[in-house]
Protein backbone atom coordinates (compact mmCIF):
# COMPACT_ATOMS: atom_id res chain seq x y z
CA UNK A 1 0.00 0.00 0.00
CA UNK A 2 1.17 3.52 -0.96
CA UNK A 3 0.02 6.54 -1.06
CA UNK A 4 0.84 9.07 -4.23
CA UNK A 5 0.19 12.41 -4.02
CA UNK A 6 -0.31 14.60 -7.56
CA UNK A 7 -0.66 18.24 -7.14
CA UNK A 8 -2.28 20.16 -9.67
CA UNK A 9 -1.43 23.86 -10.79
CA UNK A 10 -2.86 26.44 -13.46
CA UNK A 11 0.51 27.67 -15.61
CA UNK A 12 2.08 30.01 -14.06
CA UNK A 13 1.20 32.48 -17.17
CA UNK A 14 -2.42 31.30 -16.91
CA UNK A 15 -4.84 33.70 -15.00
CA UNK A 16 -5.55 32.44 -11.41
CA UNK A 17 -9.01 34.44 -10.44
CA UNK A 18 -9.59 32.24 -7.69
CA UNK A 19 -5.86 32.64 -6.33
CA UNK A 20 -6.30 37.05 -6.50
CA UNK A 21 -9.42 36.65 -4.63
CA UNK A 22 -7.92 34.66 -1.61
CA UNK A 23 -4.81 37.13 -1.79
CA UNK A 24 -7.45 40.40 -1.69
CA UNK A 25 -9.10 38.59 1.54
CA UNK A 26 -6.13 38.47 3.39
CA UNK A 27 -5.34 42.14 4.28
CA UNK A 28 -8.79 42.56 4.91
CA UNK A 29 -8.53 39.55 8.20
CA UNK A 30 -4.81 42.03 8.96
CA UNK A 31 -3.11 39.17 7.33
CA UNK A 32 -0.39 41.78 5.61
CA UNK A 33 3.21 40.80 3.70
CA UNK A 34 1.53 37.96 1.22
CA UNK A 35 2.18 39.44 -2.54
CA UNK A 36 0.00 36.46 -3.96
CA UNK A 37 -1.78 33.38 -3.81
CA UNK A 38 -2.36 30.69 -6.30
CA UNK A 39 -4.77 28.54 -6.00
CA UNK A 40 -4.51 24.60 -6.98
CA UNK A 41 -5.51 20.78 -6.54
CA UNK A 42 -4.43 18.05 -4.13
CA UNK A 43 -5.37 14.83 -5.23
CA UNK A 44 -4.14 11.49 -3.12
CA UNK A 45 -4.04 8.41 -5.01
CA UNK A 46 -3.97 5.05 -2.96
CA UNK A 47 -2.21 2.43 -4.80
CA UNK A 48 -2.96 -1.68 -4.08
CA UNK A 49 0.92 -2.07 -4.30
CA UNK A 50 3.97 -0.58 -3.58
CA UNK A 51 5.01 3.07 -5.38
CA UNK A 52 7.72 1.37 -8.01
CA UNK A 53 8.54 2.96 -10.89
CA UNK A 54 6.33 1.51 -12.78
CA UNK A 55 3.55 2.53 -10.60
CA UNK A 56 4.58 5.91 -10.62
CA UNK A 57 4.33 5.83 -14.09
CA UNK A 58 1.18 4.57 -14.50
CA UNK A 59 0.09 7.56 -11.85
CA UNK A 60 1.77 9.86 -13.81
CA UNK A 61 -0.75 8.54 -17.03
CA UNK A 62 -3.05 9.37 -14.76
CA UNK A 63 -2.40 12.58 -13.73
CA UNK A 64 -1.84 13.90 -17.43
CA UNK A 65 -4.92 12.26 -19.08
CA UNK A 66 -7.71 13.25 -16.47
CA UNK A 67 -6.14 14.53 -13.50
CA UNK A 68 -4.50 17.66 -14.83
CA UNK A 69 -5.58 19.57 -18.10
CA UNK A 70 -2.07 20.03 -20.20
CA UNK A 71 -3.30 22.71 -21.73
CA UNK A 72 -3.68 25.02 -18.87
CA UNK A 73 -1.94 22.85 -15.76
CA UNK A 74 1.29 21.44 -14.13
CA UNK A 75 1.11 18.61 -12.03
CA UNK A 76 3.79 16.95 -10.37
CA UNK A 77 3.97 13.97 -8.26
CA UNK A 78 5.42 13.04 -5.01
CA UNK A 79 5.19 9.68 -2.60
CA UNK A 80 3.69 10.04 1.21
CA UNK B 1 -38.77 18.30 -43.22
CA UNK B 2 -35.75 17.02 -44.59
CA UNK B 3 -34.59 13.54 -43.28
CA UNK B 4 -31.00 14.97 -42.41
CA UNK B 5 -30.30 13.65 -38.88
CA UNK B 6 -28.79 15.48 -36.39
CA UNK B 7 -27.71 13.86 -32.71
CA UNK B 8 -27.91 15.57 -29.67
CA UNK B 9 -26.01 13.73 -26.82
CA UNK B 10 -27.61 13.40 -23.07
CA UNK B 11 -24.90 13.12 -20.58
CA UNK B 12 -25.47 12.76 -16.62
CA UNK B 13 -26.42 16.57 -15.88
CA UNK B 14 -26.90 17.76 -19.50
CA UNK B 15 -29.52 20.74 -19.20
CA UNK B 16 -29.89 21.94 -22.91
CA UNK B 17 -30.53 18.25 -24.60
CA UNK B 18 -33.94 18.78 -25.36
CA UNK B 19 -33.71 22.72 -26.20
CA UNK B 20 -31.15 21.80 -28.16
CA UNK B 21 -33.23 18.94 -29.96
CA UNK B 22 -35.86 21.13 -30.73
CA UNK B 23 -34.16 23.51 -32.47
CA UNK B 24 -32.58 20.95 -34.49
CA UNK B 25 -36.45 20.18 -34.59
CA UNK B 26 -37.25 23.95 -35.83
CA UNK B 27 -34.77 24.28 -38.08
CA UNK B 28 -36.39 21.20 -39.91
CA UNK B 29 -33.93 18.29 -39.39
CA UNK B 30 -34.58 15.12 -37.59
CA UNK B 31 -33.02 15.49 -34.07
CA UNK B 32 -32.09 11.94 -32.90
CA UNK B 33 -31.58 11.58 -28.95
CA UNK B 34 -28.27 10.02 -28.32
CA UNK B 35 -27.17 8.64 -24.92
CA UNK B 36 -23.78 9.53 -23.38
CA UNK B 37 -23.30 5.72 -21.82
CA UNK B 38 -23.99 3.96 -25.60
CA UNK B 39 -20.98 3.11 -27.84
CA UNK B 40 -23.50 4.33 -30.81
CA UNK B 41 -24.11 7.19 -32.73
CA UNK B 42 -27.06 5.64 -34.87
CA UNK B 43 -25.76 7.14 -37.97
CA UNK B 44 -26.41 10.49 -37.14
CA UNK B 45 -25.46 13.15 -40.11
CA UNK B 46 -24.43 15.71 -37.06
CA UNK B 47 -24.08 15.68 -33.90
CA UNK B 48 -24.65 18.02 -31.01
CA UNK B 49 -22.76 18.24 -27.37
CA UNK B 50 -25.09 20.48 -24.99
CA UNK B 51 -25.06 22.53 -22.45
CA UNK B 52 -25.36 21.93 -18.82
CA UNK B 53 -22.70 20.13 -16.28
CA UNK B 54 -21.63 16.78 -17.78
CA UNK B 55 -20.72 14.19 -14.48
CA UNK B 56 -21.44 17.12 -12.42
CA UNK B 57 -18.15 18.75 -13.89
CA UNK B 58 -16.00 17.09 -11.24
CA UNK B 59 -12.74 17.64 -11.61
CA UNK B 60 -13.18 20.20 -14.28
CA UNK B 61 -15.76 21.20 -17.21
CA UNK B 62 -15.98 18.15 -19.74
CA UNK B 63 -12.99 16.42 -18.03
CA UNK B 64 -14.91 13.16 -17.25
CA UNK B 65 -17.27 13.36 -20.20
CA UNK B 66 -14.66 13.09 -22.93
CA UNK B 67 -14.45 9.16 -21.42
CA UNK B 68 -17.86 8.54 -21.93
CA UNK B 69 -18.52 5.76 -24.73
CA UNK B 70 -20.63 7.65 -26.78
CA UNK B 71 -17.48 10.18 -27.15
CA UNK B 72 -15.19 6.88 -28.07
CA UNK B 73 -16.94 7.12 -31.11
CA UNK B 74 -17.78 10.23 -31.68
CA UNK B 75 -13.71 11.55 -31.23
CA UNK B 76 -12.95 9.59 -34.99
CA UNK B 77 -15.90 10.15 -36.15
CA UNK B 78 -15.40 14.28 -35.82
CA UNK B 79 -11.69 13.84 -36.79
CA UNK B 80 -13.02 12.17 -39.87
CA UNK B 81 -15.32 14.91 -40.74
CA UNK B 82 -18.41 14.85 -39.06
CA UNK B 83 -19.82 17.99 -38.04
CA UNK B 84 -20.09 18.62 -34.32
CA UNK B 85 -21.44 21.60 -32.55
CA UNK B 86 -20.36 22.04 -28.95
CA UNK B 87 -22.60 23.99 -26.81
CA UNK B 88 -21.26 25.63 -23.27
CA UNK B 89 -20.19 22.26 -21.70
CA UNK B 90 -20.18 20.96 -25.00
CA UNK B 91 -17.75 23.58 -26.49
CA UNK B 92 -15.53 22.26 -22.75
CA UNK B 93 -16.20 18.46 -23.82
CA UNK B 94 -14.65 19.34 -27.07
CA UNK B 95 -11.56 21.10 -25.72
CA UNK B 96 -11.15 18.16 -23.33
CA UNK B 97 -11.04 15.88 -25.79
CA UNK B 98 -8.70 18.12 -27.97
CA UNK B 99 -11.10 18.35 -30.50
CA UNK B 100 -10.59 21.74 -30.24
CA UNK B 101 -7.38 23.45 -28.99
CA UNK B 102 -7.49 26.08 -25.84
CA UNK B 103 -9.21 25.46 -22.29
CA UNK B 104 -12.54 27.10 -20.93
CA UNK B 105 -11.58 27.64 -17.09
CA UNK B 106 -13.31 29.88 -14.38
CA UNK B 107 -14.83 33.07 -15.74
CA UNK B 108 -12.12 36.00 -14.75
CA UNK B 109 -14.44 37.64 -12.41
CA UNK B 110 -15.22 34.65 -10.77
CA UNK B 111 -19.29 35.17 -11.38
CA UNK B 112 -21.49 32.90 -13.13
CA UNK B 113 -23.01 35.46 -15.96
CA UNK B 114 -26.01 35.25 -17.21
CA UNK B 115 -27.13 37.72 -20.26
CA UNK B 116 -27.87 38.45 -23.55
CA UNK B 117 -24.50 39.37 -25.62
CA UNK B 118 -23.46 40.79 -28.75
CA UNK B 119 -21.08 39.19 -30.83
CA UNK B 120 -20.24 39.08 -34.34
CA UNK B 121 -20.14 35.59 -36.07
CA UNK B 122 -16.39 36.16 -37.95
CA UNK B 123 -16.48 32.64 -39.79
CA UNK B 124 -19.57 32.05 -42.13
CA UNK B 125 -17.49 29.36 -44.18
CA UNK B 126 -18.01 26.15 -41.57
CA UNK B 127 -20.64 23.81 -41.75
CA UNK B 128 -22.52 25.52 -38.90
CA UNK B 129 -22.57 29.25 -39.62
CA UNK B 130 -23.46 29.43 -43.74
CA UNK B 131 -26.73 31.16 -43.04
CA UNK B 132 -24.72 34.07 -41.23
CA UNK B 133 -23.17 36.66 -43.34
CA UNK B 134 -19.64 37.15 -42.72
CA UNK B 135 -19.11 39.55 -39.59
CA UNK B 136 -23.17 39.66 -38.53
CA UNK B 137 -23.71 40.76 -35.82
CA UNK B 138 -26.06 38.83 -33.07
CA UNK B 139 -27.65 38.30 -29.90
CA UNK B 140 -27.67 35.06 -28.37
CA UNK B 141 -27.28 34.38 -24.96
CA UNK B 142 -24.76 33.45 -22.53
CA UNK B 143 -25.25 31.55 -19.05
CA UNK B 144 -21.57 30.02 -17.60
CA UNK B 145 -19.37 30.11 -15.15
CA UNK B 146 -16.53 28.67 -16.03
CA UNK B 147 -15.94 30.07 -20.01
CA UNK B 148 -13.05 32.18 -20.21
CA UNK B 149 -11.54 30.83 -23.62
CA UNK B 150 -7.41 30.55 -22.91
CA UNK B 151 -4.80 29.00 -24.93
CA UNK B 152 -1.13 29.89 -25.81
CA UNK B 153 0.28 32.49 -27.78
CA UNK B 154 1.36 30.34 -30.42
CA UNK B 155 -2.59 28.47 -31.01
CA UNK B 156 -4.24 32.06 -30.26
CA UNK B 157 -1.86 33.37 -33.07
CA UNK B 158 -2.96 30.08 -35.44
CA UNK B 159 -6.71 30.84 -34.74
CA UNK B 160 -6.69 34.20 -35.72
CA UNK B 161 -4.65 33.89 -38.77
CA UNK B 162 -6.31 31.09 -40.07
CA UNK B 163 -9.99 32.99 -39.58
CA UNK B 164 -10.94 30.04 -37.21
CA UNK B 165 -12.65 32.49 -34.31
CA UNK B 166 -16.12 31.78 -35.14
CA UNK B 167 -17.88 34.62 -32.82
CA UNK B 168 -16.07 37.25 -30.75
CA UNK B 169 -17.91 39.04 -28.39
CA UNK B 170 -19.13 42.73 -28.71
CA UNK B 171 -19.39 45.01 -25.62
CA UNK B 172 -17.76 44.39 -22.48
CA UNK B 173 -16.30 40.92 -22.27
CA UNK B 174 -18.13 38.60 -20.19
CA UNK B 175 -15.30 36.31 -18.74
CA UNK B 176 -12.30 37.59 -19.48
CA UNK B 177 -11.54 35.39 -22.41
CA UNK B 178 -8.56 36.00 -24.56
CA UNK B 179 -8.83 37.84 -27.74
CA UNK B 180 -13.20 38.27 -26.68
CA UNK B 181 -13.44 34.85 -28.53
CA UNK B 182 -16.99 33.44 -28.06
CA UNK B 183 -16.21 30.45 -30.13
CA UNK B 184 -13.59 28.55 -32.54
CA UNK B 185 -13.85 26.14 -35.00
CA UNK B 186 -11.35 23.53 -36.25
CA UNK B 187 -9.38 24.03 -39.58
CA UNK B 188 -11.97 22.05 -41.37
CA UNK B 189 -14.80 23.53 -40.46
CA UNK B 190 -16.36 20.70 -39.37
CA UNK B 191 -16.28 20.93 -35.69
CA UNK B 192 -17.31 24.32 -33.69
CA UNK B 193 -17.66 25.21 -30.03
CA UNK B 194 -19.33 27.98 -29.02
CA UNK B 195 -19.86 29.99 -25.35
CA UNK B 196 -23.19 31.08 -26.34
CA UNK B 197 -26.50 28.78 -26.51
CA UNK B 198 -27.74 29.69 -29.64
CA UNK B 199 -30.76 27.04 -29.31
CA UNK B 200 -31.91 29.68 -26.91
CA UNK B 201 -32.55 31.80 -29.20
CA UNK B 202 -34.59 30.21 -31.74
CA UNK B 203 -38.26 31.31 -31.32
CA UNK B 204 -39.90 34.69 -31.34
CA UNK B 205 -41.78 33.85 -28.16
CA UNK B 206 -39.70 32.99 -25.89
CA UNK B 207 -36.06 33.09 -27.63
CA UNK B 208 -34.61 35.47 -24.97
CA UNK B 209 -33.68 38.37 -27.28
CA UNK B 210 -34.46 37.01 -30.76
CA UNK B 211 -33.67 34.19 -33.16
CA UNK B 212 -30.49 35.15 -34.02
CA UNK B 213 -29.29 31.63 -32.80
CA UNK B 214 -31.23 29.37 -35.21
CA UNK B 215 -28.94 29.86 -38.28
CA UNK B 216 -26.62 27.65 -36.09
CA UNK B 217 -29.28 24.76 -36.68
CA UNK B 218 -30.09 25.71 -40.20
CA UNK B 219 -26.45 25.72 -41.27
CA UNK B 220 -25.81 22.94 -40.71
CA UNK B 221 -29.35 21.59 -42.15
CA UNK B 222 -28.60 23.03 -45.34
CA UNK B 223 -25.50 21.81 -45.52
CA UNK B 224 -26.62 18.05 -45.37
CA UNK B 225 -29.24 18.43 -47.36
CA UNK B 226 -27.09 20.20 -50.05
CA UNK B 227 -24.14 17.51 -48.95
Amino acid sequence: MARVIVDVMLKPEILDPQGQAIARALPRLGFDGVTGVRQGKRFEVELEGPADEAALAEVRKIAETLLANPVIEDFTLHVE
Amino acid sequence: MSSARVGVITFPGSLDDRDAARAVGLAGAVPVPLWHDDHDLKAVDAVVLPGGFSYGDYLRGGAIARFAPVMTELIPAARAGLPVLGICNGFQILCEAHLLPGALPRNGTLHFVCRDQRMRIENNSTAWTSDYAKDQEVVIPIKHGEGRYVADAATLDALERGGLVVARYLGENPNGAMNDIAGISNEAGNIVGLMPHPEHAVEELIGAPGTDGLGFFTSILKKLVNA
